[in-house]
């Protein structure tokens, strides 16, 4: 990890090297500096601010007069934590990340092996690929949505020409489905991330293993199950998690597809809501403090994880 | 010779299906975005008279040219802002070995995962105060919350790979850091740079929660929030035809870029997250 300093000159004394060394750390804080000012700025104040907030009854419409209340946004009667329709939210998204992270990754599997196989269409594959993850979220959330309507809707045409359905379904409107359709449009958009992630891990794999299976005469399935899976399983690990983050802040599809049914509403959703809808700053702040909470408690993990991961090579 | 194996079979079984599933949606947006009027409601596939109606309404319902150049502007300021600032950290952080580094890039990539609804009523009260609320600089500002930590890790990747021996001549020379940063290292990066600015540019292109919560006027929208916000005279009017025009015109330039840019964004992705 050291091994990129600069080796200092042979020719000069001891002393300077130190001397130079010395500067140049100092110029490194410099040139970190910028970047750090921006992020203290307008990400660690703004989160100390948030938490300040949370403790206080603050209202969107006149900010600077509020009134430290404690924790009673929190633990109070009609605190976060004794409100039914956060505890729905927060369901709702562990559920949304668990189902999701969890299609997205066996069809990334699925199409990263694809995009590894070697055939004259790999180019084609990879840019087709490259499409629903390059559509923005809400355009993609509208798509849907029209595609998925449930009068002129094609996909309810086509199921019904198919005889797979009886009558149109209410794909965004009925509590039953509404949930799963948001997971489905999630996992559309987001499995070709996954897939490329996976694919840079199987192309790490060297081929000097493949050769030696093959020629041992090992079957393709063992193959892929006894020595591929194991050697990517990290990768994985990985990005699973970073999509674990994002899946667990989710907003802008179910805002656009369902706004405000409460079978899908997420954590999120729920915060902005308060604070916005409702105005209500203090509160929605401390529904966002939790949020906050249990999003650095993951990211804690993970990083405990790709530290024990960076020391072990 | 070759024989024909369960896999290759299980190949050309998938690979249709992959890509339909990958491209059915956008091409069904293009194809209803050229309907007009009753024919959105009809059951073929292709217009059966291609039409333009829906492209011309949406720039004259409203401001959408404002909305597209509102974005364009946003989303250049926050890649231009974030780029030079990370390039000087990037060396920093991948070139000269400090205490306290690893912590820096810890912290870096914590904020990164940070949910930007946790900073919602922090960043409200920071872009009032400092007046920027409807205005795009409030966007620039905020956008930079997720862009700045990808570009740092990403170009620090790239940059570690760099060899020391230009960076030792260049500094024997009497190059001051800038020089060696901005003249011969950028121009090296190219690349890299190029891929990492498009994933950066698509993120703030694309972000939603803070142009929505941050504009309050039509014309300080961006297009996420436009294409959102199009509504008819109920919900169940929604004006389809001009939300998947729309839709195309805000998709298709990225798809573009996407599209001839794949290769290093592959590579820029991959980096960010992997080797990480």
């Amino acid at each position: 990890m050291s091994s990129e300093t600069l080796a200092p000159p042979l020719c000069l004394p001891p002393r300077t090297v130190s001397s130079l060394q010395r500067s140049r750390q100092r110029m490194a804080w410099l040139l970190v500096a910028p970047s750090l000012l921006v992020l203290l700025a307008i990400a660690g104040l703004p989160l100390l601010r948030t938490f300040w907030m949370s403790l206080s009854d603050a209202q969107l419409a006149d900010l600077s007069s509020r009134q430290f209340v404690g924790l009673a946004n929190y633990i109070g009667d009609s605190g976060v934590l004794n409100d039914p329709e956060w505890w729905g939210a927060v369901r709702n998204t562990l559920w949304f990340a668990l189902m999701s992270v969890g299609m997205e990754t066996v069809l990334g599997l699925g199409i990263a092996l694809m995009l590894n196989h070697p055939s004259r269409l790999k180019t084609l594959l990879r840019a087709a690929v490259l499409v629903p993850w390059a559509i923005p979220t809400v355009v993609s959330a509208k798509m849907w949505s029209w595609m998925l309507h449930d009068q002129f809707g094609v996909i309810n045409a086509m199921l019904l020409a198919l005889g797979l359905i009886g009558e149109p379904l209410a794909w965004t409107a009925d509590p039953d489905l509404a949930f799963v359709t948001i997971v489905l449009v999630d996992v559309w958009k987001t499995t070709p991330f996954m897939a490329l992630l996976i694919l840079a891990a199987l192309q790490m794999v060297p081929s000097d293993c493949y050769e030696a299976a093959r020629v041992d005469g090992v079957p393709t399935w063992s193959v892929f199950l006894n020595l591929t899976l194991p050697l990517i399983t990290p990768a994985v690990l990985v990005a699973m998690i970073f999509r674990t983050l994002d899946a667990l802040r989710v907003f802008d599809l179910i805002y656009v597809m369902t706004s405000n049914s409460r079978t899908t509403k997420s954590m999120s959703v729920y915060v902005r809501e308060q604070m916005i809808d409702f105005q209500l700053v203090g509160y929605g702040s401390a529904a966002a403090t939790l949020l906050f909470l249990l999003i650095a408690l993951i990211t804690l993990c993970y990083m405990a994880l790709a530290r024990r991961r960076m020391e072990g090579h | 010779m070759k024989r024909l194996t369960w896999t290759d079979a299980l190949y050309w079984l998938a690979l249709p299906l992959v890509l339909l599933f990958a491209l059915f949606p956008f091409v069904y947006a293009i194809a209803s975005s050229f309907k007009r009027g009753n024919a959105l409601f009809s059951s073929d596939f292709w217009p059966q008279a291609w039409s333009a109606a829906n492209y011309v309404a949406v720039f004259a319902e409203q401001p959408f040219g404002q909305n597209l150049l509102n974005s364009v502007l946003v989303a250049g300021g926050v890649v231009a802002l974030s780029l030079t600032v990370s390039l000087l950290a990037a060396y920093a952080l991948g070139r000269v070995t400090f205490r306290g580094r690893g912590l820096l890039m810890m912290t870096i990539l914590g904020v990164s995962m940070f949910p930007q609804v946790a900073i919602l009523s922090g960043l409200f009260e920071l872009i009032t105060w400092l007046g920027l609320y409807d205005s795009l600089w409030a966007l620039v500002l905020s956008d930079l919350i997720f862009t700045l930590p990808f570009t740092v890790w990403v170009l620090v990747t790239f940059m570690r790979e760099l060899p020391k021996e230009l960076e030792e001549a260049a500094l024997m020379d009497g190059a001051g850091v800038l020089t060696v940063i901005f003249r011969i290292f950028l121009p090296l990066l190219w690349p890299a740079v190029a891929a990492t600015s498009l994933l950066a540019f698509i993120a703030a292109w694309n972000e939603f929660l803070f142009a929505l919560t941050f504009t309050l006027s039509g014309e300080q929208r961006t297009v996420p929030v436009a294409i959102a916000l199009i509504s008819g005279a109920s919900s169940y009017e929604l004006p389809w035809g001009n939300i998947m025009a729309a839709s195309v015109i805000v998709t298709v330039p990225l798809i573009v870029l996407v599209l001839i840019f794949q290769r290093h964004i592959v590579s820029g992705l991959t980096a960010g997250a992997v080797k990480g």
